[in-house]
């Protein structure tokens, strides 16, 4: 028995020209934040920019976006809808309101259907919000997508960069690119995180200093492009170029 | 209409097949059709007819149905999934999404969403015969 939902995906996405996920090892170092404003700064440049939330579990992106009642339009597969100039696809489409409690294997699944069935169409950038740690959506993307990179995301806790050390130590034995690191949430002149990414000679993209009016943002991209926060995720937008 | 997405990958998985094996035509593809996604076979069929490649000239698509059936990970109860059991718009989620079972059914002895899909899921590809 064959699944022949993985043979689809590579034509899926040969039209877009880089896909980031955007991940870390610990859970609240608020990856979903970065991956929304950096689609939103990469668009803002210009660029034609998806955002895909692989959190099934614990989808964010759409509270950021403030997304209520767009839905995917059906054409050969679907094609997910446009929210503030990006192509944006998330569970809740189908979940709305209501918890997904998903396994690893019903995860994966999820995954590779909506990889399968989702028709981009023609992108600069697809930016992936990945669940945290090196589980099954990690997995899955290193074996799916081949063109996948990695954009890490950490606060300067030691907690959340050990483990951040962790995956990036095994993208690397696996070949697998690693754009850079960004360090947000920073509330101290401290250079310890910036030092330890550049002795793993991993890129350091930025530091965020913890921005206090970020939360009333929430909800509001015009609040959410007007913060501290989003100015410095625009300067990680600066350093990714479309090759 | 997403069988359409679904028949691509279904000409896609079986062109590869038919690569590997040597295969220079195809007469025989078959297919598992699990009851949870609700898959409309008279469009997967004409999805088929029309995406198939010079190599499917004379190639027969043999469906399967399957019926879904869940197990309760909690009290392991078995049951079937019931298309009439559930309203409209949860009956297109689980079209597209069959794993959003777990977001609107639970297992009806003890109340618990965490069920394995023991089959029925999707589509599956079985067998693929040919002429080398």
């Amino acid at each position: 028995m064959v699944d022949p939902r993985t043979k689809v995906i590579d034509e899926r996405l040969k039209e877009i020209g880089r896909i980031v996920a955007v991940s870390s090892g610990k859970g609240g170092v608020g990856k979903s934040l970065v991956a929304s404003t950096l689609a939103l700064a990469l668009a803002k440049r210009g660029y034609k920019v998806g955002l895909f939330d692989l959190d099934f579990t614990s989808p964010s992106t759409h509270i950021i976006l403030n997304v209520k009642e767009a839905k995917p339009e059906e054409d050969k597969g679907i094609v997910p809808p446009r929210i503030h100039g990006l192509e944006y696809m998330s569970i809740i489409y189908y979940s709305g309101e209501e918890a997904a409690p998903l396994r690893g294997m019903d995860v994966s699944n999820v995954l590779i259907e909506l990889f399968s069935i989702t028709r981009w169409g023609k992108l600069d950038f697809l930016v992936l919000d990945m669940p945290p740690g090196i589980s099954d959506a990690t997995l899955d993307l290193i074996r799916l997508v081949k063109r996948i990179e990695f954009l890490l995301v950490t606060t300067s806790s030691q907690l959340a960069f050990e483990t951040l050390r962790k995956l990036a130590g095994l993208l690397d034995s696996l070949q697998v690119p690693l754009i850079g690191v960004v360090e947000n949430m920073k509330m101290t002149e401290s250079e310890a995180v910036r030092r330890q990414v550049e002795r793993l000679n991993i890129k350091f993209l930025e530091e965020i200093p913890f921005d206090s009016r970020l939360e009333e943002a929430i909800g509001s991209v015009d609040k959410l492009s007007g913060t501290v926060f989003a100015g410095k995720v625009q300067n990680v937008a600066s350093k990714i170029q479309l090759r | 209409m997403h069988e359409w997405a679904l028949a691509e990958a279904v000409i896609a998985a079986t062109s590869e097949i038919a690569e590997k094996e040597g295969l220079k035509k195809i007469t025989e593809v078959k297919i598992r059709v699990g009851e949870l996604q609700q898959i409309e076979r008279d469009i997967l069929e004409t999805a088929l007819a029309q995406l198939k490649t010079d190599k499917f000239k004379n190639t027969t698509f043999k469906m399967k149905n399957v019926k879904a059936e869940f197990k309760c990970r909690v009290c392991e109860h078995r049951w079937v999934f019931d298309k009439e059991k559930v309203d409209r718009d949860t009956a297109e989620a689980i079209h597209f999404i069959p794993e959003i079972a777990h977001t609107y059914i639970r297992c009806p002895k003890c109340g618990s969403p965490d069920f394995e899909i023991v089959e029925g899921r999707g589509v599956w590809l079985e067998s693929v015969k040919g002429v080398k």
